[in-house]
């Protein structure tokens, strides 16, 4: 009789790496497949849209870049924290808290001109940082487990956003519970003339190369990816690890924060309800398919910001809920975390 | 001051608090089960979601509300399936695969009901759950409208709670469950299936969920809305810490939760205290962090939580 049998491996080769990530979206596209067709779809039409339209045009593909700007912070805000294997799943709250921050000092109207962009950067990044403290405190003073927490967190930070957006911070020019609109020279410069291709865009490619040699060139990094590889031999090796988690926690609440800070600067120019679609939970599973890899997490980005515009396509065209694009994140994160397990093991067949 | 006990001191306003209480027990008594197992069930939040998608959408079509519950269950039970694959069987991280379960659960609750249902310009409803009572107990003075006068879910929510502990402390497969949370190996070597045991635990928390889910859009609202949940799994896990793992404390917890919910929509609706709303959305979750970081750290989960069990290794 044959049987299949896992065998612990001893080092994960370099192709595997990458033939997972694009295993576990193939996955998902045979089993998003089946609803596309209980749709009453086309398959072949429906998944044309959805993959295509973000690259049929100049404007289409810009517009997926600008996009893919927010799940990538959101994304190396999840890879960092997963690294030292500080749950945050509160990126969603640390985001607004970046957004609101920014708007606000955006709407100042006694400061310079040309400090509102630094200002709104720096004050956003603060923000989401200050956010991420509450569960990293949480967790090393008091043991309160931090995936919960920064649950919480998220719809506290909502509500918060929406009692002063509909209260004391409230647009007088508008009817909607929406705050008032930054000041001209805080709105973000545009790359690309006709575009929205904005500043943040550029700043989220920045940034993951530059997370990445944080983590693989610095002690701050090693230390990050040895408190969470054991905290027992981090704790022998003389690693201080409540510091440690809060550094990357405040780290990842900042990368979150600057999601926020890109959609305010970039594009809505003030915060609202609809500000985050769920952005800090598409982190996760970009964080997740890029391997926890900085790097990775920027064509992770890319591919999510392309199913995202896409949905929309597709819906108009076939009828297909846009939702799809929900479904598709979650199957995913499914795929891909049973794809990582050949990183550790290798299947064996015995007779 | 005297008009805010005017408003809390009132049989209709406990009454409140049952109602708005049952969902919670029912899914952190499901929870606590999982748990009690060695899996963290994160797919809470979804299984909730997707219970109550399913379980309206069932009954909006059978015309019988029960058929609805027992499809959320089943739909509940399912999904705890797929993590009890990921978690027991692949052993992977309970923290991600739960909260991949709780989007899948999610993306397909709102897929389907756009497919189902379409964009109307006015969200379909059901004839919900009557109140039951229960004849001469109802009419106790003060504890017959509280206790008896209330859905049959309300009920069997609060008969759940002792069935719940006598089922974990006085009956072998309680003994097994909490064995195989604890202590796999010691377990395993006493000749229980670990694997069965988390799964059991695990179907029975989705199952519970499911019908939290449901009680959610065909008792409280009886209709089902994309904000149906909103973070009130994310709330049970915490109330499981909180209740330290055992069911009357979970019910405790519950039930205090419920006091805060019904306390800010009487806030609300009296107009008493001139803040936004939002702020008193927002109460019960900072609560549930306070209590949290005061019981946290005398707090003792199961041994063996998020531990995942492999038998042939040492």
């Amino acid at each position: 009789m044959i049987q299949l049998r896992l065998e612990t491996r001893q080092h994960t080769p370099a192709w595997l790496r990458l033939a997972l990530p694009l295993f576990a979206i193939l996955a998902t596209l045979v089993v998003c497949g089946g609803l596309v067709t209980l749709a009453g779809a086309s398959v072949l039409e429906a998944y044309s849209k959805l993959l295509l339209s973000a690259v049929s045009s100049k404007f289409n593909f810009v517009e997926t870049l600008v996009k893919a700007a927010p799940i990538a912070f959101t994304g190396l805000a999840v890879a960092v924290a997963f690294r030292a294997k500080f749950w945050n799943i509160g990126a969603e709250g640390q985001l607004l808290a970046g957004a609101m921050a920014a708007a606000f000092i955006g709407g100042r109207g006694a400061l310079p001109g040309w400090s509102l962009v630094p200002l709104m950067l720096f004050s956003g990044m603060a923000a989401g940082a200050a956010w991420a403290l509450i569960p990293a405190w949480l967790k090393t003073r008091y043991k309160v487990d931090d995936v919960v927490t920064t649950l919480l967190l998220n719809f506290i930070m909502f509500y918060l956003m929406m009692a002063l957006v509909d209260g004391p911070w409230k647009d007088p020019l508008s009817g909607y519970p929406d705050s008032p609109d930054i000041r001209m020279d805080a709105e973000f410069p545009i790359l690309l003339g006709g575009t929205r291709l904005h500043l943040g865009v550029v700043l989220a490619f920045v940034a993951a190369p530059l997370i990445w040699f944080l983590m693989r060139r610095t002690t701050a990094g090693f230390n990050i990816r040895a408190v969470g590889e054991s905290a027992t031999a981090a704790r022998y090796a003389g690693i201080n690890i409540p510091v440690v988690i809060v550094g990357t926690a405040a780290l990842s609440g900042a990368l979150a924060g600057l999601a926020g800070v890109g959609e305010v600067g970039g594009i809505h120019f003030q915060v609202m309800a609809g500000l985050s679609p769920g952005y800090g939970y598409t982190g996760i599973v970009i964080a997740t398919l890029a391997l926890l890899n900085p790097l990775g997490v920027l064509p992770a980005a890319f591919f999510f910001a392309v199913i995202i515009t896409g949905a929309e396509a597709m819906s108009r065209a076939t009828g297909v809920p846009v939702f799809l694009a929900d479904v598709f994140q979650g199957v995913a994160l499914i795929s891909m975390l049973i794809a990582i397990l050949f990183t550790q093991y290798r299947v064996r067949l015995r007779r | 001051m005297s008009e805010i006990l005017g408003e809390i001191l009132q049989v209709g306003f406990f009454a409140a608090i049952l109602r708005i209480a049952t969902p919670l027990i029912l899914a952190t008594i499901g929870e606590m089960f999982s748990e009690r197992g060695g899996v963290l069930n994160l797919g809470i939040e979804g299984i909730m979601l997707l219970g109550s998608m399913t379980g309206f959408t069932a009954a909006y079509y059978s015309g019988s509300l029960w058929l609805g519950i027992l499809a959320a269950m089943a739909v509940g039970a399912l999904m705890a399936l797929l993590m009890g694959l990921l978690t027991v069987t692949l052993g992977l991280s309970q923290h991600v695969s739960g909260i991949g379960t709780t989007l899948l659960c999610t993306g397909l609750a709102f897929f389907f009901y756009r497919l189902i249902f379409g964009q109307p310009s006015l969200p379909p409803n059901v004839e919900g759950f009557q109140v039951a009572p229960i004849p001469l107990l109802a009419e106790i003075p003060l504890i017959g409208p509280l206790l008896f006068n209330q859905f049959t879910l309300v009920y069997l929510a609060l008969l759940l709670v002792p069935a719940a502990a006598f089922l974990l402390n006085h009956t072998s497969w309680g003994l097994s469950l909490r064995a195989v949370g604890e202590n796999p190996r010691a377990a395993d070597g006493a000749g229980v299936s670990v694997a069965k045991m988390r799964y059991q635990g695990l179907m029975l928390s989705g199952m519970l969920m499911g019908a939290a889910g449901a009680y959610l859009s065909m008792a409280q609202f009886n209709a089902f809305t994309f904000g149906v949940i909103s973070g009130r799994g994310w709330v049970c896990i915490a109330l499981v810490v909180f209740g330290q793992w055992s069911p009357w404390k979970c019910l405790a917890g519950a039930l205090l939760f419920g006091f805060v919910d019904a306390l800010q929509l009487r806030l609300q609706a009296s107009g008493v205290i001139e803040i936004p709303y939002q702020f008193f959305l927002m109460l019960p979750f900072v609560l549930t962090i306070v209590a949290m970081a005061l019981v946290s750290r005398s707090a003792i989960p199961p041994a063996a939580l998020l531990v995942p069990f492999r038998k042939e290794e040492r």
